[in-house]
C-alpha cells in the first residue's frame, strides 16, 4: 500500500495541471475538457461507455490470448531449430516496423466489420514483446547447467520442458506486460477503421459530434484498462515466478 | 551420521582401475590445454587434482565425463555423474525435486524419483527441507542437494568440480567433513578437482598436481592416511604437513 502512494501523489499533481489549464479561458472547451467534465460524462454515459468497453476489453483479451499462443510456439519453434531463428527474426522485427494504422483500414477490407480484424491488430502488436521475451528466457539458461542435464543424458524435450521454459517464465512475463499494455492501442485502431462498437468507436464517433468530455472519458477508460491489465499480468507473475523476487 | 564403511587397504584397491587416462591432449584454437596428461584412479579411489587456474582442470573432468572428445591419446571411465562448481540448483524445484532431478532425466518417474530421493535428506543432515525452494537453503545446504543430485542416479564414479568453492572458508571446512562422510557411506570412485591444496590432502588417498597450461600431471602424493579423517589431528599431523609442502612445492609456489 505504502508503495502506492507517491504514484497516487502524481496522478493527483497531474489531474491537478489538467484542471489548471482546462480553466484558461483561451483554450477552446472544443479541445480540452476539464476533470469535472470528463467525470459527468463516465457519470451521466455510464453505460454507453461500460457497453462499449466490454467490447474493447473481449478484444483485448482475445488478441492477447492469440498473441501468447503464436509466441510460444514461433519462440519455441525459433530455439529449437537454428536456421529458422537466423530466418524468422528478421521478419520478426519488420513486423513491428508496419505502421499499425495503415495496416488497420487493410484488415478490415480484408477481412470485415466484425471482431476478426481487430483480434488481428491486438495479436500483431503484442505479440512481438512476448515471441522476444519467451526467445531470450528460453536462450536464459546457463550453458554450464545443460552441460549438466546433457551428462545426466537428459533427452531434448526433457531439457525444453523441465528446465527452458520454466527458465523462460521471468522472460515471458517482461513481454507479457508489455505486450498487455500496448493490445489495447490494437483493438483501437481497429475500431478506427471500421466498428460498430467499441470505445475506439466511440471516441471516433464523440470526436465528430463534438462531445468532447465523452472522448475524455472514453480515453480514461482505455488507460484504465492498460493499466489493469499490466498490474493483472504482473500479479500473475508473482504468483507464476516467486524466485524472481526472493533471488 | 552414517556408519563407517570397511576401508580396502589401498594396495588391495589399486588392482581394479576404474579411470584410465593416457597422453590426453586438447587444445582450444590455438591454446593448448592439456598436454599429455596421464593418471589411473582405482576403484573405490578417490584422487584430487589440484593445479592453478586455467591449467585444464575442469577440461580434464568434462573429458572424463563425456562432455568433450580429446585431441589425442585414450579416456577410459565409467559412466560418471558430474558435479560442477555452481550448484545449478533449478529455483521453481523444491529441494526434493532438484535431488531428484538426475533421476528424472534418466526416465524415472517423478512421483518414483522422488520417492527414492526422500531417504537421502536424513541421512545428508537435511531432514525437514524437502520441500523449501533452494533460495530459502544455505550455501552449504545448497551444495549437500547438489550433491544428492550428483549421487542419486547411482553411477560408479564421482566427477567433482571445485564443489566448495563459493563457500565461505568456514562453511568450506563444514563441507569438507561433510563430504569425507558422505563417501564414507556411499563409497564410490571420486575424481575432485580443487585449487585449495589442503582440501585436497584433506579427502583424497591420492593428490594429482598439475602443471600450469599447458596442463600435464607432474606430481602424485599418496595421502597415507585412513579416510574419514578428524579435522585438526589431520591438518597437523606431520605426515600430512610434509604432504602439502610437497605438494606447494610442486605448484611452484
Amino acid at each position: 500500500m505504502r508503495r502506492a502512494l507517491p504514484a497516487v501523489g502524481l496522478l493527483l499533481i497531474a489531474l491537478a495541471a489538467w484542471w489548471w489549464v482546462a480553466s484558461w479561458d483561451s483554450v477552446d472547451d472544443l479541445l480540452l475538457a476539464s476533470p469535472s467534465e470528463t467525470w459527468d460524462a463516465l457519470r451521466d454515459d455510464r453505460e454507453l461507455l461500460l457497453d462499449n468497453a466490454w467490447v474493447t476489453l473481449v478484444e483485448v483479451l482475445l488478441g492477447l490470448a492469440i498473441a501468447i499462443v503464436a509466441a510460444f510456439a514461433l519462440a519455441v519453434a525459433m530455439h529449437l531449430v537454428r536456421p529458422l531463428r537466423d530466418a524468422a527474426y528478421p521478419l520478426l522485427v519488420a513486423s513491428q516496423a508496419i505502421p499499425i494504422f495503415v495496416l488497420a483500414p487493410i484488415f478490415v477490407l480484408a477481412f470485415d466489420y466484425g471482431i476478426g480484424p481487430k483480434l488481428a491488430l491486438v495479436a500483431l502488436i503484442s505479440f512481438f514483446p512476448i515471441a522476444v521475451g519467451l526467445l531470450d528466457g528460453l536462450r536464459s539458461v546457463e550453458a554450464d547447467l545443460m552441460k549438466l542435464m546433457q551428462s545426466l543424458g537428459a533427452s531434448r524435450l526433457f531439457r525444453l520442458t523441465r528446465v527452458e521454459l520454466p527458465a523462460a517464465l521471468p522472460g515471458f512475463f517482461s513481454g507479457l506486460r508489455i505486450g498487455a499494455s500496448v493490445a489495447v492501442i490494437g483493438a483501437v485502431f481497429g475500431e478506427l477503421a471500421g466498428a460498430d462498437e467499441g470505445l475506439g468507436r466511440l471516441i471516433f464517433l464523440g470526436n465528430n459530434q463534438l462531445e468532447t468530455p465523452r472522448v475524455y472519458a472514453g480515453v480514461v477508460i482505455l488507460t484504465v484498462m492498460a493499466v489493469g491489465l499490466f498490474a493483472l499480468v504482473s500479479l500473475a507473475e508473482r504468483a507464476a515466478v516467486p524466485w524472481r523476487t526472493k533471488t | 551420521m552414517p556408519a563407517k564403511g570397511a576401508q580396502l587397504p589401498p594396495t588391495l584397491v589399486k588392482e581394479t582401475t576404474a579411470v584410465r587416462l593416457g597422453g590426453v591432449e586438447r587444445r582450444f584454437r590455438d591454446v593448448e590445454a592439456l598436454a599429455g596428461v596421464d593418471l589411473a584412479v582405482a576403484e573405490g579411489e578417490i584422487v584430487a587434482i589440484v593445479g592453478p587456474s586455467g591449467c585444464g582442470k575442469s577440461t580434464l573432468l568434462e573429458l572424463v565425463a563425456g562432455l568433450q572428445a580429446p585431441d589425442a591419446g585414450e579416456v577410459e571411465a565409467p559412466a560418471a555423474a558430474y558435479m560442477p562448481q555452481k550448484d545449478l540448483l533449478l529455483p521453481w524445484r523444491d529441494a526434493l525435486g532438484n535431488a531428484a532431478l538426475a533421476l528424472e532425466a534418466g526416465g524415472v518417474r517423478r512421483s518414483e524419483a522422488r520417492r527414492r530421493a526422500a531417504p537421502l535428506f536424513e541421512r545428508f543432515g537435511l531432514g525437514g527441507f524437502e520441500r523449501t525452494p533452494p533460495y530459502e537453503l544455505s550455501g552449504g545446504m545448497r551444495q549437500r542437494v547438489a550433491f544428492m543430485r550428483t549421487l542419486l542416479p547411482g553411477r560408479p564414479l564421482l566427477l567433482l568440480d571445485e564443489p566448495f568453492a563459493s563457500l565461505d572458508s568456514l562453511t568450506r571446512a563444514e563441507m569438507q567433513s561433510w563430504l569425507a562422510e558422505a563417501l564414507e557411506a556411499e563409497p564410490r570412485t571420486t575424481l575432485l578437482v580443487t585449487h585449495d591444496v589442503e582440501e585436497a590432502l584433506y579427502l583424497a588417498d591420492r593428490v594429482a598436481v598439475m602443471s600450469r597450461r599447458p596442463g600435464r600431471v607432474v606430481a602424485e602424493l599418496e595421502v597415507p592416511l585412513a579416510r574419514p579423517r578428524p579435522r585438526r589431528e589431520t591438518v597437523t599431523d606431520p605426515a600430512f604437513v610434509e604432504l602439502k609442502e610437497q605438494a606447494l612445492e610442486a605448484l611452484g609456489l
